[in-house]
């Protein structure tokens, strides 16, 4: 299965996870994939059933699913590991601080599912935590594709760069933003839109909400840039940099809680290179709740609307 | 034939007194550390390192070696003195144990310490990471096999048993675990603090084969690691009864003394009993 999505279709990160996986396994045989349980779910199925003897399942067990990565990651194996973002991450934290990051082990871990827009299933399966634990964790590196094709990009740059890495995928559809021409570059930004009023910094779902505020905003003859920033760690500084040269005021936009991951990681450049202000979008000090996906990035003020309303109120306080 | 077991017996003795004084005196010298834990482990581990496992000290990373992991971490001046008593790095280098720029942490590191197979010190993990590298040697055909040093306070991490059950599951015959029970943990006496029995039942009904044995009888232990060896089709624990602090009287047996290090005016007492 080779997918190849038009630009503005709707389609899961994960699906593009899934298509690059697969596609590996022909490349490289020494690529091998566990999944707690959820094969399905996250697509490293795609690659279990053409690989099945480089592929576990691994069950219910998040711990020992990193645990055994890095075993096999150890031995010279380049180790996926999967689960919904909210699982992997969080029930294995202290697996991938030890037996991962401290180990320096070539393990690549993959979380789907990630953000509010995981929808009906409500806060138990809302990845919302992943990039900001993740992101603090020595040594890991962590990428929040914005699309179909940037996830399969980040996968293979995944697999080509030694060391542990972490990519969130998405469960909902997305449009695709990209073709697959796209490169990925670990540690550079992307500018989507140039602008010189406003700078908009977003990673995964938002870029497409980024995307249609930035339209919105030109209609009001407001200038807003928007920045991918699929590479939360390591991050652009020259980028932020640059554009702090431009505006001084961002608006940082990400399907997550607004401490430690993207925001705070764009704030901490800003303060330490050239001071600006910030608006970060994302969950503050809350969990989401069930409910259909553009239902929730309204409520929690996470959609277009938002970081318009965002940028317009910085630009005029 | 005979005459010769008991020869290697009289070596792998002489060798464990002699890694014993290793870890009396650098945990001595770094002021703490947790010489009981090395201590019950080490007469197995004497025998692992010095007649049973293969590798190659100039070789690290030499990939038919056999692993050994630590997964009770803090165990760890036992693996130190094993390391350098085959040549991993020098004698020398062990009074740096715990001090800064060392490459001996006061846990295992994979990265800074040459034969140092993943870091450890947070329990629970090094089975699963066991069972990895088990999986690699499969998907590699190699034969090595993969030694796993538990603890009995560490039988009540959960992962432990997730990952009990994948080596099962997984017919993992070339994992070998090797549980030092020594029968305390850091408060207390495990079966006070909560109990881990019936231990034997709970490894035999997860699909293992079970081995117990005196943990400080060399002929046991031989034995043992040579008929885990021989198991086909299911992974193999050895669950070893041993003492905690084992050689030094005034420190065996005390839950007071887990991560205590012997005091400096009480070494010379301690390496007269161990025969200097």
């Amino acid at each position: 299965m080779n997918m190849q999505p038009k630009k503005g279709e709707m389609i899961a990160t994960r699906e593009g996870y899934g298509n690059a996986i697969a596609e590996l396994g022909e490349k490289n045989k020494n690529i091998v994939v566990l999944d707690a349980d959820l094969a399905k779910s996250t697509r490293s199925y795609n690659f279990g059933k053409k690989f099945p003897k480089r592929f576990w399942y691994m069950g219910i067990s998040e711990a020992d699913t990193i645990c055994t990565a890095a075993g096999l990651a150890l031995s010279g194996k380049i180790a996926f590991a999967s689960s919904f973002a909210v699982f992997i991450t969080n029930r294995a934290y202290d697996q991938i601080r030890m037996s991962v990051c401290y180990s320096n082990a070539n393990v690549k871990i993959i979380g789907s599912h990630g953000g509010i827009i995981t929808g009906a299933d409500g806060p138990s399966a809302q990845g919302i935590l992943d990039i900001s634990t993740m992101r603090t964790m020595p040594l890991m590196r962590v990428f929040v594709p914005a699309d179909f094709y940037e996830a399969k990009k980040a996968t293979f740059a995944m697999a080509q760069s030694e060391g542990p890495a972490y990519m969130r995928t998405t469960r909902e559809g997305i449009p695709v933003l990209f073709d697959d021409s796209l490169e990925f570059k670990i540690g550079k930004g992307m500018v989507l839109v140039d602008g010189s009023d406003a700078a908009i910094i977003a990673c995964g779902e938002l870029v497409s909400q980024a995307l249609l505020a930035a339209k919105s905003l030109k209609k009001e003859k407001i200038s807003a840039a928007v920045i991918n920033m699929a590479s939360v760690k390591p991050i652009d500084r020259e980028l932020i940099a640059k554009f702090a040269k431009k505006t001084n005021f961002f608006v940082t936009a990400e399907d997550a809680v607004i401490n430690g991951g993207l925001g705070s990681a764009v704030c901490e450049v800003l303060a330490e290179t050239s001071p600006a202000r910030v608006k970060r979008i994302g969950l503050d000090n809350t969990f989401a709740e069930s409910g259909k996906p553009a239902d929730l990035l309204k409520k929690y003020k996470m959609d277009a609307d938002a970081i318009v309303q965002a940028v317009k109120y910085g630009l005029k306080n | 034939m005979a005459e010769n077991k008991k020869g290697l017996i009289e070596k792998l003795k002489k060798t464990a007194n002699e890694l014993r004084k290793d870890i009396l005196r650098m945990t001595t010298e770094a002021g703490s550390g947790h010489p009981t834990t090395s201590f019950s482990a080490i007469d197995i581990m004497a025998c692992l390192y010095f007649h049973e496992m293969k590798f190659d000290p100039k070789k690290p990373d030499w990939p038919e070696r056999d692993r050994f992991l630590m997964s009770k971490g803090h165990g760890v001046p036992a693996q130190y003195a094993c390391l350098a008593h085959a040549g991993y790095f020098p004698k020398t280098e062990l009074n740096s144990l715990r001090q800064i720029n060392s490459r001996l942490q006061g846990h295992p590191d994979r990265v800074k310490t040459p034969g140092i197979e993943v870091s450890s010190g947070s329990l629970g993990q090094g089975l699963s990471v066991g069972n990895g590298m088990a999986l690699a040697a499969r998907l590699d055909k190699k034969n090595y096999r993969v030694y796993v040093m538990l603890g009995d306070g560490e039988m009540q991490e959960g992962q432990i048993w997730e990952a009990a059950m994948s080596a099962a599951n997984f017919k993992l015959d070339n994992v070998c675990a090797i549980l030092d029970k020594n029968g305390i943990q850091n408060d207390e006496w495990v079966e006070k603090e909560k109990t881990i029995e019936p231990l034997s039942d709970k490894w035999k009904s997860f699909g293992w084969r079970v081995i117990e044995i005196d943990g400080h009888n060399f002929g046991q232990i031989l034995k043992a690691l040579a008929k885990a060896r021989a198991v086909k089709g299911k992974p193999t624990i050895i669950i070893a009864k041993t003492v905690k602090g084992k050689g030094v009287s005034f420190i065996e047996n005390r839950p007071d003394m887990h991560g205590v290090a012997v005091k400096k005016e009480d070494m010379e007492q301690a390496l007269k009993e161990l025969g200097e």
